[in-house]
């Protein structure tokens, strides 16, 4: 393996890493915080995608369109957790998987019925559409780099929101004790449907972001989703930081063995890493609760 | 109790009489309907065990229910073909053969994810399980050999030495019905045994069952193979039913149908679900009849299931026995 074909296979995996990790850091603080298993996670990428889709037909402007389909799953994810999913919370984990699981049948339908069941393809514009020489004699897409850069943005913006914030605070305090915050006059409901909010925003996100690189078509959140789940689960669920090192772990382990491994263990070989990893640490690799 | 041994007996004499009836109404095509009821019936019953009883929610089991099809559909493609398999195994369409391999591969199948799995708890399991599945799932779809994506017809159903004939229709859901009856007995048995007590013990509080001095780990291990194996046994029949195997069969969905069906009937009564699994189908050809978008109506049914009825169908019918 040549050392060209290497970093670039490097970047791609980091590309695939901090798409995985937009998606992954909403889902595992909605369950760090609310203890609540979302596995419509997926159908918001899949609206994400599809609203920009739709903007970007009647705009012409991906910044538009990224901007509004942001907007757009932002109002869906807190609506859909103020309307149904809140009557979940205390609920076991068997009911959430089942009741999200239904969620995941009506989006999937709803979108065959509004957009119809052929695939949308998402055109990028001439500045993001070229290739750039990081590293000379190794072109790399401008568009995968923006990818990376957003990642690694939105995951330095959630450090700071976490850790520094008013707002980060109240998490933080949730995520370990909720009834404390609770009583001491906190208004959870509206924490957590803001939460619940921002973690929808950013598979939203990833689902626009995807749009241009995969077809936007229905069920496309399905095959993300399960990939998600096992990186929450790998960096223990309910860590942010789990989910930042397992999404880049997963993401170059899935790369690579691509290129290197035959087909059918290619495809496996994420699964095998959350095997040998919850073989050895059954809670992930950075527990969040004890 | 009388009101529940006289539903019993009513179901029955239904599940018998369904054939001739069918057949004399002039509508036949509902005995394949009905047999393919009868095999995702025995599917859901073989979950109950461990969702049910043991309390191990498995998002994985349609993954069983492949490996067992697919037991069956590779040897019937040797035996067709008349090629090794591995180079030294040869193929046979003989269910005497097929069927109690299929359970032993999914058994074994079912051993190796329970003994990574059963370490974990709870969201873990759902998602180890899952993750296992999945990888079963890319396995038959990369396998090009077998039809890859397409899935594999069956060259010809399972023969069962000329004694009978799964082709006809009407044989095809008597053998049905008799091994869904064979596995609820067993599954009777095997959960009101000590063995069953101890799962449930696990299930209400792993501590105390430990510091009685249980294993518990093996316990549920056992019951998680058994499931497996049963559900490799749903997917020799199912093979048959379709004619087909395809790695649809174990996709993620398809697990999560099992549950639904589980949840829906209710769960830890083995008859539950059951009554599920043919509740779930009914509403599938009833709705899909109306619509093709029919699953935009099965979403929020199910969440009002979930949110409204707990105990599901059976808990609804039949007044229970304290435990």
């Amino acid at each position: 393996m040549g050392i060209l074909l290497f970093l670039e296979q490097l970047l791609n995996g980091l590309q695939l890493g901090t798409m995985l990790f937009l998606m992954a850091s909403g889902l595992t603080l909605v369950f760090g915080i609310m203890n609540f298993v979302n596995l419509a996670h997926g159908s918001l990428y899949m609206m994400g995608a599809y609203f920009a889709a739709t903007l970007f037909q009647l705009t012409g402007s991906l910044l538009l369109a990224s901007a509004g389909a942001f907007v757009g799953v932002l109002i869906l994810g807190m609506a859909l957790e103020a309307i149904i999913l809140r009557g979940f919370y205390h609920r076991d984990h068997l009911d959430q998987v089942l009741a999200t699981f239904g969620l995941i049948l009506f989006f999937n339908e709803l979108v065959r019925m509004i957009w119809g069941p052929q695939a949308y393809f998402l055109a990028l514009p001439e500045m993001l559409n070229g290739s750039i020489e990081l590293i000379p004699g190794a072109p790399y897409p401008v568009y995968r780099l923006l990818i990376i850069l957003i990642g690694v943005a939105v995951g330095a913006f959630l450090y700071m929101l976490i850790t520094h914030s008013r707002l980060g605070m109240l998490i933080r305090a949730g995520a370990s004790n909720r009834g404390m915050i609770e009583s001491l006059g906190v208004n959870i409901r509206i924490l957590f449907t803001l939460v619940f909010g921002l973690g929808a925003a950013l598979a939203g996100l990833a689902g626009t972001l995807a749009g241009p690189l995969l077809a936007v078509q229905v069920g496309m959140g399905d095959g993300v989703l399960i990939t998600t789940l096992v990186v929450i689960v790998i960096g223990g669920i309910g860590s942010v930081r789990g989910a930042f090192l397992a999404a880049l772990l997963v993401g170059l382990v899935d790369t690579f063995g691509r290129m290197l491994l035959p087909a059918s263990l290619a495809e496996m070989s994420i699964y095998i890493l959350m095997a040998a990893i919850l073989w050895r640490r059954p809670q992930g690799l950075f527990p969040a609760h004890g | 109790m009388v009101r529940n041994r006289i539903l019993g007996t009513l179901l029955a004499i239904a599940l018998l009489a369904l054939p001739p009836v069918a057949q004399a109404l002039g509508e036949p095509f509902y005995i394949g309907i009905a047999s393919r009821m009868l095999v995702f019936a025995l599917a859901a019953m073989s979950l109950d065990l461990i969702l049910g009883y043991g309390g191990m929610v498995c998002f994985g089991h349609a993954a069983f229910i492949g490996i067992g099809a697919y037991v069956v559909g590779i040897l019937g493609h040797h035996a067709a073909e008349e090629t090794l398999l591995l180079g030294f195994i040869p193929g046979t369409s003989s269910g005497w053969i097929t069927w109690p391999l299929a359970m032993l591969c999914a058994g074994i199948f079912a051993f190796l994810v329970g003994a990574v799995s059963i370490r974990t708890q709870g969201l873990y399991f759902i998602m180890i399980t899952l993750a296992f599945a999945q990888m079963a799932y890319f396995f038959f779809v990369t396998l090009k050999g077998y039809g890859g994506d397409d899935g594999l017809r069956l060259p010809q159903r399972s023969q069962f030495s000329d004694l009978i004939s799964l082709r006809d229709k009407t044989t095809f859901y008597y053998v049905a019905l008799g091994v869904l009856t064979a596995v609820y007995l067993l599954l009777l048995r095997v959960t009101r045994s000590r063995f069953g007590m101890v799962l449930r013990g696990a299930k209400e509080n792993e501590r105390r069952m430990l510091h009685i001095g249980v294993p518990t780990y093996r316990y549920r291990l056992a019951a998680f193979t058994i499931a497996g194996a049963l559900a490799g046994l749903a997917g020799a029949l199912m093979a048959n039913q379709a004619n087909f195997v395809s790695p649809a069969m174990m996709h993620w969905t398809r697990s999560g149908e099992l549950i639904v069906m589980v949840i829906l009937g209710g769960v830890g009564s083995l008859l539950g679900p059951a009554i599920g699994a043919v509740a779930f189908l009914s509403l599938e050809e009833v709705l899909s009849a109306y619509t093709e978008h029919w699953q935009i109506a099965l979403g929020p049914l199910l969440l009002a299931v979930i949110y409204f009825a707990r105990r599901g169908i059976y808990g609804a019918l039949v007044t229970r026995r304290v435990l």
